[in-house]
């Protein structure tokens, strides 16, 4: 007799708010999976966790998670989570953020989020796309690539959310992908456990609105292996030149040090009395 | 310690705060409401509380709506341009019922507008400048020691009912340095309600008419809390019996309590046959103005709103059954005027006094505009 068994990360997961509203083939669920995952390897304590998110499919993800929660209007999660984390240190704050969300409407509060070195992880669901809207360009979409706003191909330049993250002052920056389980939840786990700004950045595959207009293809598998195919490891690029590196996503880990945490603009000692 | 000092109206605001147990502040510099940033940045941090100057108003209303939600009492000030970029949070803060007071020392505009001049223009934004249909709580004091009182009752009405609370200032009230005698820490009210266990996690659950409980967010029980309509636990719905229920809450949390929430002022009203209706700055002058038209035998009364919305409808239309003249002043080119039009009676004749160019009114001119009648 086959036995029936739930998955064992089930238990983290609002069982009323299934099922679960992402497309199907979408990036979004493995990730969420990946979360649990680490959330689960760490043994952290769920009760200790708020999730929060924008708006956008990725934004979605802390309704389906069964921690504190927030979702709000787009873009101003780090907001939110400099207001939460300077009452609450002792809670971990995870974001959950879109491509557009975070470097597009939320670019500014990136910044200074990183600039502070604020203690929260943001994961960084990079879809190449603004997905919830139906497929338009994203800050993330490739050059050339066609999309509802950019019928005869985007002209503009794209961003490097990483290395931006690395300069503006962030203490852990990673990027992987969504066909690299192993890799994303062992950074997610050191996310998790990092003091200061974190970011795992996962490109995602999105078959229904970047893969149909932009890779003429809704099959996930297809858009995974477009992803796949321009992945290239740290390592690997080290060795690289300019040229060789166009169109590339590098993938490992761009910086993981430590530096005092965000408590406020201005701090009273008592001998500034 | 009671005492007079001279104090400017920003730093009365931001004393208030404090005696109102403000214990966190996160803002953007801007004239001329800065004095009120500085303020909280020298006496927050020494208290072991929070200050943050943030990246924008969009982040500093952000950095309030997550403070508030975790427990703290919220303090921001800005000026026209930033509390345009404030409007989408406040949306948020009302959807979601997050307490928070924000000061918005007006200054002439649209835009950049007129930096450091006067002006009480933004009274309409303070109403409908977030999207959608909203109860809002908007107060304006005239006086220094109502500087003081209304940014106390902000935070008590805040706290009541979860609603964001505005405090409409003007730029002479702000900036001008004024006697005000601070009243002692035990004569000042402070609004305390007690927590709420949370039952189900139906955050929201409550009768209509009923302010909403206190939420205990972030206690790990796990609560949701969201900017999309929602239902009672606060997850995202659009069922249009729910959304119809939450949006009938929302506003009758504020309009079943209008007698505690209203507030004004009335001045030489009970034989009245003309009435100033004004506010801030302007009351001040017309107030002078109608002290001098009675020495000249002319019956007019000043009707001064402290609480400008929800719009201090009920009074005014016991007050126009017995007037037979209304004369509008206000700082703007028409704002309250509609208000005022709307509900007199049509037998009441009506006037206005208004200017946005920055200049005050001086006494004489209301006094004028009262002889034009
Ligand atoms: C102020 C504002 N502007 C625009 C929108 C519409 N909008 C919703 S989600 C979104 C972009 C989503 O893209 P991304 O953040 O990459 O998330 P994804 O859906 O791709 O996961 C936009 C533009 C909005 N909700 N609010
Ligand atoms: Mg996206």
């Amino acid at each position: 007799m086959v036995q029936q068994r739930t998955n064992p990360l089930r238990k983290y997961i609002r069982n009323r708010k299934l099922p679960h509203f992402f497309c199907p083939g979408c990036g979004c669920g493995q990730i969420l999976n990946y979360f649990l995952k680490a959330v689960d390897d760490l043994q952290l304590d769920f009760k200790k966790i708020i999730t929060i998110g924008g708006v956008g499919c990725t934004a979605r993800i802390p309704i389906y998670l069964n921690t504190d929660s927030l979702h709000g209007v787009h873009g101003r999660t780090l907001a939110w989570a400099t207001g939460i984390k300077l009452y609450r240190p002792d809670l971990k704050v995870v974001i959950f953020a879109g491509d557009g969300d975070l470097v597009s409407i939320g670019g500014n509060h990136f910044l200074h989020a990183s600039r502070r070195n604020l203690d929260v992880t943001v994961i960084l669901v990079n879809n190449f796309n603004f997905a919830m809207t139906g497929g338009q360009v994203a800050p993330t979409t490739p050059f050339n690539s066609v999309t509802m706003t950019t019928p005869y191909g985007s002209k503009e330049n794209t961003i490097d959310v990483c290395k931006l993250a690395v300069s503006a002052g962030a203490t852990y920056v990673s990027r992987w992908s969504t066909a690299k389980p192993i890799q994303t939840v062992k950074s997610i786990k050191k996310a998790l456990q990092h003091k200061g700004f974190s970011l795992v950045e996962i490109l995602s595959q999105c078959p229904t609105n970047f893969g149909r207009y932009a890779l003429r293809t809704g099959d996930p598998e297809k858009v995974l292996e477009w992803i796949k195919n321009r992945s290239i490891s740290k390592t690997k690029a080290e060795k690289l030149n300019e040229h060789e590196l166009k169109d590339k996503f590098i993938l490992g880990e761009f910086i993981d040090k430590k530096r005092p945490v965000f408590q406020g603009t201005t701090l009273f000692k008592e001998e500034d009395n | 310690m009671r005492r007079k000092q001279v104090l400017q109206g920003n730093i009365i605001v931001a004393k208030a705060a404090l005696a109102a147990r403000c214990n966190f502040f996160a803002g953007y510099p801007i004239t001329p409401s800065s004095e009120i940033a500085q303020f909280m940045s020298r006496e927050l941090p020494r208290m072991g509380y929070d200050f943050i100057q943030m990246e924008d108003e969009i982040a500093s209303l952000g950095a309030c709506i997550g403070a508030s939600l975790s427990g703290r009492k919220v303090l921001t000030a800005t000026s026209g341009p930033g509390f345009s970029l404030m409007q989408e949070h406040l949306g948020m803060a009302v959807m979601a019922e997050i307490p928070l007071v924000i000061v918005n020392v007006m200054r002439g505009g649209p835009s950049t507008g007129l930096p450091t001049k006067p002006s009480q223009s933004d009274i309409m934004q303070a109403r409908w400048g977030t999207h959608g249909d909203h109860p809002i709580i908007a107060l304006y004091p005239a006086f220094a020691d109502e500087i003081y009182s209304e940014t106390i009752r902000a935070f008590n009405l805040s706290e009541k009912f979860w609603n964001p609370v505005i405090i409409l200032l003007d730029e002479v009230l702000a900036k001008a340095h004024e006697d005000i005698e601070l009243p002692r820490k035990n004569d000042i009210h402070i609004y305390k309600e007690k927590i709420h266990r949370i039952k189900d996690l139906n955050i929201y659950d409550r009768e209509i008419g009923e302010n909403p409980p206190r939420v205990d967010f972030f206690k790990g029980y796990p609560i949701h809390i969201d900017g999309l309509e929602h239902d009672k636990h606060g997850w995202p719905t659009s069922d249009p019996e729910t959304v119809n229920k939450m949006q009938t809450l929302r506003m009758q949390k504020i309009y079943h309590y209008l007698d505690e929430i209203v507030k004004f002022k009335e001045y030489y009203m009970e034989d009245a046959e003309i009435m100033i209706f004004s506010f801030g700055v302007s009351a001040r002058s017309s107030l002078a103005a109608v002290k001098m038209a009675r020495e000249q035998g002319i019956k007019v009364g000043l009707f001064q709103a402290l609480t400008i919305w929800p719009f201090p409808k009920i009074p005014l239309k016991e007050r126009f059954k017995q007037i037979k003249k209304v004369l509008t002043v206000e700082l703007n080119m028409g704002q309250t005027k509609y208000e005022i039009e709307r509900i007199s009676l049509d037998d009441v004749e009506k006037k206005a006094l208004l200017r946005a160019n920055g200049i005050p009114f001086t006494p004489n001119e209301v006094l004028d505009k009262i002889r034009e009648f």
